[in-house]
């Protein structure tokens, strides 16, 4: 899917501290193919930045944004389309539906923005469509702030799409839907791609919904990618500790590899004192230290009296708390569990548990490859 | 000269015809400076800042002084006007419409651009990335969102361009049934020792501008409270 880069773009912007903000320097390469690319990081990574760059509201200093062949900016010989000439489709974390103007305006605004008369001949029927496709029909005639969340979700994406833009960008579209709007969301969100085969860029800081959503992944943190690809791939083997960490879907435990034998395809590592079997680590060497770390939904917890096997680890309990899933354990060294209500009664009451990590999910982190970037 | 005991009207209605003309003028000049200024980096964009800024700190005298330097018959634009309209523009009810704007324009268009920078600028991109030119955005988007804080504005406008003093006694003069607008007739009417004329005129002026007054803070009440839903 992401064989030829629909979108590549390259882009520096240097922000100059001003009221309290601290200098920050954007510089990104984002290479993404059709399909849903995700822009995933904490509040202040730069990704709306980005977003904005993509659209055209903001210049940057540097670099090359093509878009389909496209070439949207172009530091070096200055171009630099409006976001008028760009034609990309903007869902804002709040809509910015027209409140002067009813959903049906809203939509025929954009259907006669581009002013070119067929359009706006075949406007009204595309209006109608499109208002039937987002299930809008009868909230046509009310203004965006008689409708819920959704709804103006719906709208605003019905908006966007009049104009057939070449791209979609979407900033935290989410925010603020509760969890059965946000799956009415991501469904949305799907059968427009289907239908319509244009990219899509979209920014969160939510995890799971960039699990639920992206094709391509891009992790964001203070203005730079730390990884991107595919989803698959970003979350299977995230390519540092901190990475990791921030993620926060794994467990993450120091080791150091004591083994290595590619004939049998596994390894030995050294965690905690303990020898862990794990898959062969190509590209590593025997006395490498660094981290391995493991999705938290794939770390098995046992009670103590529990069959000795290999790839257990003993530790202590340090707390325990009620989670969506059951309960979520704290252990020593930062190592989480969650377990079901009903697994859990076999290890109430003991003081340490194992946890036993599965031989195949084990994804081994230098300590220096954290550092590297793209 | 109107039969004594009988009161002139003539100032009341000329000084309304001087305010609305000023206040359309206003209108359309103030509100694309003040859109220039909010929306659009420039150079000079301090200097035309400061020249908005300037009639509201020069003494009147000083402002009325300069017009006519600037339009008075021996000036290049006064002959202009002066080939073009067969008359001269100085000491006609014209320049009072010139010394209403002046004194009413760079209050509107400082308050003007406050207005446009407060709406959310994320409507404006929303059309720019929807196609609509910055005129077309301008029209449908920007002005309609303003509309209620730039209405209440050209009412105050209005209430200050029926006030002007100092610049219209300087470049429209004191011309009975010609150029003499409310606040000058008012002026006559107290050295003449003409007492009721002059109540009468102070009462009228206090009245229209209470009026006015209201008006415009029921406008301003009612955008605060659709800006804030």
């Amino acid at each position: 899917m992401t064989d030829v880069p629909v979108i590549d773009a390259r882009v520096v912007k240097r922000f100059v501290p001003e009221g309290g903000s601290e200098a920050f320097e954007l510089n990104v390469h984002l290479r993404a193919g059709r399909g849903i690319t995700v822009l995933l990081g904490a509040n202040g990574a730069g990704k709306t930045q980005m977003l904005n760059s993509l659209a055209g509201f903001l210049r940057p200093d540097e670099g090359r944004i093509l878009v389909n062949d496209q070439l949207f900016f172009d530091g070096e010989t200055g171009v630099h389309l409006s976001p008028q000439q760009r034609e990309c489709g903007y869902i804002f974390q709040d809509h910015a539906l027209f409140p002067h103007m009813t959903i049906r305006e809203n939509l025929r605004f954009a259907a006669g923005a581009r002013g070119d008369r067929a359009r706006r001949r075949n406007g009204r029927k595309r209006i109608n469509d499109l208002l039937e496709t987002f299930e809008l029909a009868d909230l046509a005639a009310r203004r965006p702030q008689q409708l819920s969340g959704g709804q103006k979700q719906r709208a605003a994406i019905a908006r966007a799409l009049i104009g057939n833009p070449r791209l979609l960008l979407l900033d935290e579209p989410a925010r603020g839907l509760d969890a059965r709007l946000r799956q009415g969301f991501y469904r949305v969100l799907q059968k427009t791609r289907e239908r319509l085969d244009v990219p899509v860029v979209l920014v969160t800081h939510d995890v799971e919904e960039c699990f639920e959503l992206a094709d391509t992944v891009c992790f964001m943190e203070a203005g730079r990618f730390l990884q991107s690809g595919p989803k698959e791939q970003v979350f299977a083997r995230p390519r540092s500790a901190e990475i990791a960490r921030s993620l926060g879907l794994y467990d993450i435990f120091p080791a150091e590899i004591v083994e290595l034998d590619p004939a049998r395809n596994t390894s030995k590592l050294k965690v905690f004192d303990r020898a862990i079997q794990g898959p062969y680590l190509p590209g590593h060497l025997i006395g490498d230290r660094g981290n391995i770390c493991v999705r938290s939904s794939d770390v098995r917890v046992l009670p103590p009296n529990a069959p000795i096997a290999q790839n257990q680890i003993e530790l202590r309990v340090m707390s325990r708390a009620p989670s969506s899933h059951g309960v979520r354990l704290t252990l020593e060294h930062d190592i989480t569990g969650v377990v079901a209500g009903t697994d859990y009664e076999r290890l109430r009451g003991f003081a340490t548990l194992y946890v036993e990590l599965p031989q195949s999910g084990i994804n081994f982190l230098d300590n220096t490859a954290g550092a590297a970037t793209e | 000269m109107p039969a004594p005991g009988s009161l002139d009207w003539f100032p009341l209605w000329l000084s309304l015809r001087v305010a609305s003309i000023a206040t359309i003028l206003v209108l359309v000049i103030g509100t694309g400076a003040a859109y220039l200024l909010s929306h659009k980096t420039f150079r000079g964009k301090e200097l035309l800042d400061s020249l908005i800024t300037l009639p509201l700190v020069l003494p009147p005298t000083v402002l009325g002084y300069y017009l006519l330097i600037v339009i008075g018959r021996a000036s290049p634009l006064g002959r202009i006007y002066e080939n073009v309209f067969g008359a001269p523009l100085v000491f006609t009810w014209k320049a009072a419409v010139i010394a209403a704007f002046l004194h009413s324009a760079p209050i509107y268009t400082k308050a003007a651009r406050a207005v446009l920078e407060s709406v959310d600028y994320r409507y404006e991109w929303a059309a720019h990335s929807l196609g609509a030119s910055e005129w077309r955005t301008f029209w449908r988007v920007t002005l309609p969102l303003a509309r209620r804080g730039l209405s209440s504005l050209a009412m105050l406008s209005f209430a200050r361009s029926l006030g002007d003093f100092g610049v219209t006694i300087m470049v429209a003069g004191n011309i009975p049934g010609r150029t003499q607008t409310l606040s000058v007739a008012i002026y006559d009417a107290v050295e003449s020792g003409n007492g009721r004329t002059a109540r009468t005129l102070v009462l009228v002026v206090s009245a229209v501008s209470i009026a006015l007054l209201s008006c415009a803070g029921y406008f301003s009440r009612v955008s605060r409270a659709s800006t804030a839903g």
